[in-house]
């Protein structure tokens, strides 16, 4: 059985700690860089009209998914399959999803209170679309509170 | 009108929109000024600017581009102490690995960054150290990122070196250094207080993951450079009632904190030194200014000077604010700079909440509407088309409360003072 774990910054411990509490082996470590937050800053640059086009370094960001997966390697051990991806977050997941029976993803919203703002715009259209069955797990403690809608 | 003179018009505008779309596709990457400069040229030469008025906008404009040299070359300096690197370091200590902690640090941060070192040095020196902070503490970097590049528009309204086009404004308003930060230190902190809560909204999700504190060593203070940087800005407040001129307080400062580099690599400092002072850069402002002049005597400026507010009331400053947001948008905010404010440089109050509109605005599409489709055009030529979903829906949620906002605290601030 073919896992895929999509780890983010903030929330990927929780992934990693899922797939070694159900002994899960055959995993794929996916991580997607944020081209939006690189494109946010080269915007800014090309907003600085006539400076002659500073240079945007997109190498961190490169540098902080590697450094993800490279701490995933060794919560996990072994040696999974690791894959560092571009592009777009949500199609980037699907597409590494193709073939995997499992995906495991870490909820990113609100943790205060269960509810409906427990996912983030991205986790949410990757859950509505996922090719395989999807395992959803909380960072850190299952909060107490709940939001529960008024009774039909 | 005559015909000679609608095709003069006509050829103005023409000039003015190949010099913004040269300057931003810039072929082989060759910089802005290569167009510009014999854009000026040409609209001098079929008369449509006459030279006597080219020197005229030229001189007028030479004491600001020198100003503007000389505030960013203290910014390079500045990293060379190590400022931007402690920065970073002093974020990601602050944030005790809470990405709601780093984004509060980061405000402050890029706040204090572009009003004392401009949008320029916001954008190109710190975002990298943000970027650092993000990856110490194991944080989303988005949420940071964006909170830095829109500070850099709409915290760069609160003195004259946040941004060039104060500097601009600033010399056709007739205000002092301290009449124009104490009118928009209320602005400025109502733009910065109102961004922050759009950011803390829109980036919710990723916002609310579980901090991570992370042991970061600290980094030591670059005391000398952090004094010299105060002292420069208790030295633009003091200058003119001293009757010296504020390019002498910036200048002082560059040689002060240029010294202990110049001397221990005196020729690797004067590359850097010419290349922070941007030349092309510099004589590109001035060309633009004169290309703008040939717009400004066709009709296009009749049509502006019809909806431009007359008085500093509410409406009017609302108005005038979001004419120039819309400008900065349309055109770019630099060109904009030089046609609104000439239309209302009777009035302090229309000068100020222009330059919110012509600051704020451009977060919508930061290099303007125009712009930003020949730069999406360029990226994806290069087989990296960008994502400006977010920016744009970022824009599109941010700007208006914001600028809105710093519009009202202006008027406050304007009635407070008695200025009419």
């Amino acid at each position: 059985m073919t896992t895929v774990l999509w780890l983010v910054e903030g929330s990927w411990e929780a992934c990693v700690d899922a797939a070694r509490r159900l002994g899960l082996r055959d995993v794929v470590l996916v991580h997607v860089v944020d081209e939006d937050a690189a494109a946010g800053w080269s915007g800014a640059a090309a907003g600085l009209f006539g400076r002659g086009a500073p240079r945007v370094d997109t190498a961190p960001f490169d540098e902080a998914g590697a450094a993800v997966l490279d701490a995933a390697v060794a919560r996990l051990g072994g040696a999974p399959e690791r894959r560092l991806l571009h592009g777009r977050v949500e199609p980037a997941v699907l597409d590494a999803c193709a073939g995997a029976d499992l995906l495991v993803c870490a909820r990113d919203g609100d943790r205060a209170r269960r509810g409906p703002h427990n996912l983030g715009r991205e986790t949410r259209y990757v859950l509505d679309h996922a090719p395989c069955d999807v395992l959803l797990v909380w960072p850190g403690a299952v909060p107490a509170g709940v939001d529960l809608p008024p009774a039909p | 009108m005559d015909a000679a003179s609608t095709g003069g018009a006509v050829l103005a505008a023409v000039v003015l929109l190949g010099v913004l779309a040269f300057a931003v596709v810039r072929p082989r990457g060759l910089p802005e000024v290569v167009a510009a400069l014999p854009a000026a040229l040409l609209v001098v030469g079929f008369g449509l600017v006459p030279v006597a008025a080219a020197v005229d906008e030229v001189a007028a404009l030479a004491p600001t581009i020198g100003f503007l040299a000389a505030i960013l070359v203290l910014a390079e300096l500045a990293r060379r102490h190590g400022v931007f690197a402690w920065a970073g370091n002093g974020m990601a200590r602050l944030s005790g690995g809470s990405p709601r902690r780093l984004l509060g640090a980061v405000f402050v941060v890029a706040a204090a960054t572009t009003a004392v070192l401009s949008l320029d040095a916001t954008v190109v020196l710190l975002t990298p150290a943000v970027l650092a902070a993000a990856a110490a503490v194991g944080a989303r970097a988005r949420p940071a990122v964006y909170a830095t590049t829109h500070l850099a528009n709409s915290a760069s309204t609160l003195l004259p070196v946040s941004n060039l086009t104060n500097l601009l404004a600033f010399a056709a308003s007739g205000l002092t250094f301290t009449a124009f930060a104490g009118l928009m230190a209320g602005p400025w902190l109502v733009a910065i207080a109102v961004e922050y809560v759009v950011l803390r909204l829109y980036f919710r999700s990723d916002l609310a993951t579980p901090a991570r504190p992370a042991p970061t060593q600290r980094r030591p203070a670059p005391v000398a450079a952090l004094v010299v940087l105060g002292a420069t800005l208790v030295g633009f407040a003091l200058a003119e009632p001293l009757g010296l001129p504020l390019v002498a307080v910036a200048a002082a400062a560059v040689v002060v904190l240029g010294a202990v580099p110049a001397v221990r690599s005196p020729r690797e400092t004067a590359s850097a030194v010419a290349r922070a002072a941007n030349l092309p850069f510099l004589v590109f402002v001035l060309a633009l200014g004169v290309v703008v002049v040939a717009v400004q005597r066709g009709p296009v400026q009749g049509w502006l000077a019809a909806i431009v507010p007359a008085r500093a009331d509410l409406v009017g400053l609302l108005i005038a604010a979001g004419i120039a947001a819309l400008a900065a948008n349309l055109l770019n905010n630099l060109p904009a700079t030089l046609m609104l404010v000439p239309l209302v440089a009777h009035s302090p109050g229309l000068v100020l909440a222009t330059v919110l509109g012509l600051n704020i605005g451009p977060n919508l599409t930061y290099v303007g509407s125009l712009a930003t489709l020949l730069w999406r055009q360029v990226l994806h030529g290069h087989g990296r088309p960008p994502s400006t979903a977010t920016f744009v829906r970022l824009g599109l949620v941010s700007v208006p409360p914001v600028l809105v906002a710093a519009v009202v605290a202006l008027w406050v601030a304007l009635r407070l003072g008695g200025w009419r």
